[in-house]
């Protein structure tokens, strides 16, 4: 029932979206825009090709302050927190006793001994009350519902940002810091969800408008609403929460293995730690893998996967149309002994086997802004 | 006659002797966006009316096309095969999608005129 439209909560863009001609729909119990007039293959490959800005204000956004929030949360969490130096952002887990995934994460260190945290709107109130619980009184916990969050991603993403918040375009893939934007007090961290560079902004709701219209009178950059979002993130081969992991897949079958950190690795000490060493140690029985059905019928998520020997082989996580291949792409876990780049398998779509094969993840290159690549450029 | 009638599944059809075309409505197009895939029915094969016969897939979800009327199917539009977008562009024209031999020709009175179909996308 969370997205029973009577319902729905609206990020502090609602009136834009709708000035904007978006399509609304109910994702996490908000009304987000789907897409906006060009529709999502044009607003995909703008992203692509340009720029694009996304709403993504649905996202929970938590600050843990004092000096042992980085031990707090290592409690329940695999990466390695103690060693985020300031102005670095971290992708981590929320791990459960048997090591699977309750939420995916960024946690990002600023100064004056905080941790930044987004996480995504279906597990925020979960998750919130998680780390809330396992912290001790000498770390202040607070979660922000006064802040709106903006995506803007894509080659040309620096460019635009350069105008109005000028050190924000001298960080790195991952680098983080409070800048001002436009006049008004913003986190700005180098990451996103579409495999290209780009930033994600943390502003006051109040000023977020005023911000996203003054960003948005650029003219390289196009809104882009959930639909290319998914799009986009499936050719880079990231993760959607619920959909690709959650808490029957484990790091080490979802290929996130190095999420968990070097010291983390010695010690054993996080949620389902015990089963997560077992699986590294012995191996997963599947694996997600990148899948890439022959001919153009997309195979959605929940599309059962077959050995060529008709064996039972594994299921579709994510699937759809690639509008930079101009071809369907899917993910999914496969059997560990048919999860090998080149596999050839069979996907059951409409009652007909449809062959396809694995392949490696990203679909698309990534294109994020890493030092060794600004270095060389 | 080349008068088009409408169901309530958002198909058109348009009567040439006893073979109608069939595609989909503009409002149908619009409902599911930029179209990825099209799968039409083998000529030859007969068709119940209502009975599922198509898809179309957008970027986003699947969703089936279904026989406006009963007949046999006597052409497939190979051009939205090869090129789903062409439904986008032109619902009501290049982008047909299917032929129909009916069964009962005056069937097709029994579907929505063009102002029905109006008055009936008011209602949804």
């Amino acid at each position: 029932m969370p997205d029973d439209p009577e319902f729905l909560q609206s990020t502090p863009l609602d009136a834009l979206h709708r000035s904007l001609g978006a399509r609304m729909v109910g994702f996490a119990g908000y009304a987000m825009p789907v897409q906006y007039g060009p529709g999502i293959i044009a607003e995909h490959l703008h992203c692509r090709a340009a720029a694009a800005l996304f709403d993504v204000s649905h996202m929970g956004q938590a600050s843990l302050f004092g000096p042992a929030s980085a031990a707090a949360l290592e409690r329940l969490v695999p990466g390695d927190i103690a060693g985020l130096p300031p102005g670095r952002q971290r992708y981590t887990l929320l791990t459960n006793a048997a090591g699977g995934i309750l939420d995916d994460l960024m946690v990002a260190r600023l100064p004056a001994d905080r941790l930044f945290l987004i996480a995504n709107a279906s597990r925020k109130a979960a998750d919130f009350a998680r780390i809330a619980a396992a912290l001790p009184a000498r770390v202040r916990f607070c979660p922000h519902e006064d802040r709106a969050l903006l995506a803007l991603q894509g080659p040309l993403a620096a460019a635009v940002l350069g105008r109005f918040a000028p050190e924000a375009v001298a960080l790195p893939f991952m680098g983080v810091a409070e800048t001002m934007l436009d006049g008004v007090p913003a986190i700005v961290s180098r990451s996103g969800y579409t495999g290209e560079d780009g930033f994600e902004i943390s502003l006051p709701a109040d000023r977020a408008e005023a911000v996203a219209t003054r960003l948005l009178a650029e003219p390289e950059l196009l809104p882009a609403g959930l639909g290319a979002r998914d799009s986009l993130r499936l050719e880079a081969g990231l993760c959607l929460y619920g959909s690709d992991i959650d808490e029957g897949t484990t790091p080490i079958e979802a290929g996130l293995t190095w999420t968990i950190g070097k010291r983390r690795r010695m010690d054993w000490d996080f949620p389902g730690a015990a089963a997560i060493r077992d699986q590294l140690d012995n191996g997963a029985p599947r694996l997600r893998v990148g899948l890439r059905p022959e001919g153009r019928a997309p195979a959605r998520a929940g599309t059962v996967i077959a050995g060529e020997d008709g064996s039972d082989a594994g299921i579709v996580t994510s699937g759809g149309f690639s509008p930079s291949l101009n071809a369907p792409i899917a993910m999914g876990y496969l059997r560990r002994d048919l999860a090998a780049d080149g596999t050839r398998v069979n996907l059951l779509v409409r009652g007909k086997a449809l062959p396809a094969l694995v392949c490696q993840l990203p679909f698309l290159a990534h294109r994020y802004a890493r030092l060794s690549s600004t270095k060389h450029a | 006659m080349t008068e088009t009638r409408f169901t309530k599944d958002h198909e058109w059809v348009r009567l040439d002797g006893r073979i109608v075309t069939v595609g989909i409505t503009e409002h149908a197009q619009q409902a599911l966006g930029d179209l990825v895939f099209v799968e039409l029915p083998e000529p030859g094969r007969t068709l119940a009316e209502g009975e599922a016969c198509a898809v179309v897939e957008s970027v986003k979800a699947a969703s089936d096309v279904y026989a406006p009327l009963a007949g046999r199917v006597t052409e497939a539009n190979a051009a939205v095969v090869e090129e789903p977008a062409l439904v986008n562009r032109e619902p009501t024209g290049a982008g047909w999608f299917f032929r129909l031999e009916l069964d009962d020709p005056s069937a097709v009175t029994a579907l929505m005129d063009e102002a029905g179909y109006a008055a009936f996308l008011e209602t949804i």
